[in-house]
């Protein structure tokens, strides 16, 4: 490497090819962004969140939630799971014959060879494709996170450390407003031994006067201001509490199937 | 490299009325002589007490903040009533702050300082890269506050926004346009392996920042394709150009400190191409939501990587070798060698954490943060320690306020990034171990860190007090220096009429390049 030049240009193939393959390509693939179908059905997913939520996110990039959770369900792969839907005329021999089975975690062979059983013993029964893997045992999602998933988000916030748990379908685990509102205001209150810090600054609290707010926190018991005071959740606190409560990963796509049904074939 | 030019070794030249032997380097392979000109030294004073001054300033905060964030460890409500200094605040400042606040500024200085030694060329026109790094400080002191009160962009290593981001993009702009008018206006056409590693840092960081600051805050781009090129610039910033800037200098002061020469100038041309083209693409985290080429390509890329680290660890200990022992009390020799072994270190971290059988041991667990301590503190902060404490008094011309220190430092914050990374690094594997358990509780993998993290803090505590002494040496020597250019300008009002005192202002002891 004897020029200057000779290093600029090695600089430039080198940068370039990953600017080329990081940079533009997925703009390219994934910038354009379109909504997609889901599964077995004619509905589009995703569809953008409500204003309120959107807000949330904003209140969720500020404090810098993602440094401790991630929003990115992983699973290892699918499995299949036989569910009896009918059992047939002889209801007794039907049950005694699916109870010596294993009926879950089954790969496609053994699940078809069970349905044939199934159908000789004169019942019905039809295939589930289920995600599998320690974050969907975990219940922290039905299936994978994908692309699709984070079309209306900005800024995205996938995460990279599992300080707290996954989020990206937090929202089904806890639709509950106050819930999230009292967990965002005293965690150890209803997750014991959580790690979280509280956020109260995103909390008034103030005396109950004559008529108190309607959206007062209830707290468990043991927990809570003393007698005569209430915490209000602030405007930020309601936003992030809307943008937790929009969080789902269960809705199954093209790439990232799960609970379809399969054609029972014909015995 | 054979086909050298003829260099003007004969040729006088003189900067300042001091006569200047334009010596060529005996050979590129060969340590680059030490008999340069003070005055080349002196050309730099100015801009890098202005760059290693704010960058001790915010490394000390770094550290602070980092401490107070890992205490929240063990009190959640530790400061939980200030907005400011929530935990999601405050790590990404502690990490910007070391980042954009020490390792850059450091590293330009660290570069531009290289850059006129190896070219032999002073530095001209000193008022720029003083007003630039300045402008550097500023951006980073804005861009912090705009973290703090929750203006950050969501990115990581990115977090500054528009207001902190423009200073520093124009700031580094500048000081590399100084630092390349520098370099071609160099005496000696041939390249030292250093040039190479450098002058391709200087290139690589307004393209890669300009461009995730485009794409991610200007003009954002939809969906995961904003994770993407965020992985992508935050793996160029950490592994890539600290890389080069690291090497670069390690290149330099490996031969200088020991007296051996680099082994060998071709083995450092094929670590310099792999680790260029195999780095770049090393960031993204496998099972990321994306197209699912993408995480694959990366992989295969970071496994790769293993090449130019072998090569980098060959160079290394074929350049060191039998000079370990006798150089175990030189304070920079130190440095810079734990800051190789930690890149070493650091890379083998990052191959495993794209090697298929230990990402579920890896993944979303404090194995990457403690991959990237030990690449930013063990390797990179270590080096431009050891770059620092060498070039420093040779710059200003007078010897560091407290030399004892520097050895108290070096122990400090070995120990310290030993207490930080190692538990870090087992406590993520354990914890990558429960995660990947559905039947382990959550809450069970949290509580199963805490006993690492109570080390880690200790390390974060060690780390800081190291800082503080680097701190207070840097700022020592701007004192020392100010007070001797306050004497002369003295000296000067009092006797107008006797002979002009000397521009060098080296009352102090002389320190001998």
């Amino acid at each position: 490497m004897s020029s200057g030049f000779r290093v600029f240009l090695a600089a430039l193939v080198a940068l370039g090819g990953s600017w080329c393959g990081f940079v533009l390509a997925p703009v390219s693939q994934l910038g354009g962004g379109k909504q997609t179908v889901v599964l077995n059905s004619t509905e589009l997913y995703p569809v953008d969140r409500p204003g309120l939520a959107n807000q949330g996110l904003q209140v969720y990039r500020a404090n810098g939630c993602a440094a401790c959770h991630t929003e990115q369900v992983q699973q290892n792969g699918v499995a299949c799971d036989v569910a009896l839907t009918d059992a047939g005329k002889n209801p007794t021999a039907t049950t005694n014959l699916i109870s010596s089975l294993k009926l879950n975690n089954l790969d496609k062979e053994a699940a078809d060879a069970l349905l044939d059983k199934i159908a000789a013993a004169g019942g019905k029964a039809e295939i589930h494709i289920v995600a599998t893997g320690p974050d969907i045992a975990r219940g922290w999602g039905r299936r994978h996170s994908v692309a699709e998933d984070f079309l209306y988000d900005d800024p995205v916030q996938l995460g990279s450390l599992r300080i707290g748990p996954d989020l990206a379908d937090v929202g089904t685990r806890q639709p509950d407003a106050n819930w999230q509102l009292v967990h965002l205001y005293a965690p150890q209150s209803v997750v014991k031994d959580s790690a979280m810090p509280p956020f109260r600054y995103l909390f008034r609290v103030g005396k109950t006067g004559s008529a108190p707010s309607p959206e007062a926190l209830v707290f468990p018991k043991g927990y809570g201001p003393p007698a005569g005071y209430e915490v209000v959740p602030k405007p930020q606190a309601q936003a992030l509490a809307a943008y937790l409560m929009s969080l789902h990963a269960e809705v199954p796509l093209h790439d990232a199937p799960f609970s379809q049904l399969v054609a029972v074939p014909k015995p | 490299m054979s086909n050298r030019q003829k260099s003007n070794s004969g040729e006088l030249s003189s900067f300042g009325g001091a006569s200047v032997r334009a010596s060529r380097l005996a050979s590129s392979l060969a340590p680059p002589k030490a008999a340069l000109p003070v005055e080349i030294d002196r050309s730099c004073c100015v801009p890098l007490l202005a760059l290693f001054g704010g960058a001790a300033l915010w490394l000390v905060v770094s550290s602070a903040l980092g401490l107070m964030a890992s205490i929240k460890f063990h009190a959640p409500d530790f400061l939980a009533n200030c907005a400011w200094l929530t935990y999601g605040r405050l790590q990404p400042a502690a990490d910007d702050a070391l980042l954009y606040g020490f390792c850059l500024p450091a590293g330009l200085g660290v570069a531009l300082w290289l850059l006129t030694r190896l070219s032999q060329t002073p530095l001209r026109g000193a008022v720029v890269p003083i007003a630039a790094a300045n402008l550097w400080h500023l951006g980073v002191l804005v861009g912090l506050t705009a973290i703090f009160i929750g203006d950050s962009t969501g990115f990581a290593w990115l977090e500054f926004p528009r207001g902190g981001s423009v200073p520093i993009f124009f700031a580094y702009l500048l000081l590399a346009l100084w630092a390349m008018m520098i370099f071609a206006a160099r005496r000696e056409r041939a390249l030292y392996p250093s040039q190479w590693f450098l002058v391709t840092a200087l290139f690589w960081f307004p393209w890669i920042y300009s461009t995730a600051n485009l794409f991610l805050v200007a003009r954002p781009v939809r969906g995961v394709a904003q994770a993407v090129i965020g992985w992508w610039f935050a793996d160029n910033l950490l592994v890539v150009w600290t890389g080069l800037v690291g090497l670069g200098a390690a290149f330099y002061f490996l031969p200088k400190l020991t007296g051996r020469p680099l082994q060998s100038l071709y083995l450092a041309l094929f670590a310099f191409w792999t680790f260029i083209l195999f780095a770049t693409w090393s960031g993204i985290p496998p099972g990321a939501p994306v197209p699912v080429w993408i995480p694959v390509l990366s992989a295969a890329a970071t496994v790769l990587f293993l090449v130019p680290l072998l090569v980098v660890a060959i160079i290394g200990w074929r350049t060191v070798w039998g000079s370990i022992s006798s150089r175990w009390n030189n304070g920079p020799f130190c440095f810079v060698g734990f800051g190789m072994d930690s890149f070493f270190l650091s890379g083998l971290m990052l191959v495993a954490m794209a090697c298929p059988k230990l990402i579920p041991m890896t993944q979303f667990t404090w194995f990457g943060p403690a991959q990237t301590q030990l690449r930013l503190y063990g390797f990179f902060a270590m080096t431009m320690f050891g770059a620092v404490y060498y070039l420093l008094p040779r710059v200003v011309g007078f010897e560091f306020p407290f030399p004892k220190l520097v050895r108290v430092h070096f122990w400090l914050s070995l120990s310290g990034v030993a207490l930080l990374v190692v538990p870090l690094a087992l406590g993520g594997v354990l914890q990558g171990l429960k995660l990947q358990n559905p039947n382990v509780a959550f809450a069970d993998t949290t509580k199963a860190m805490l006993p690492f993290l109570r080390v880690s803090t200790t390390g974060l505590l060690l780390l800081l007090l190291g800082n503080l002494l680097f701190f207070a040496n840097v700022m020592g020597l701007t004192l020392h220096w100010k007070l001797a250019l306050l004497k002369q300008f003295i000296a000067f009002v009092k006797s107008p009429l006797e002979a002009t005192p000397a521009r060098t202002g080296n009352e102090g002891r002389e320190v001998r390049a």
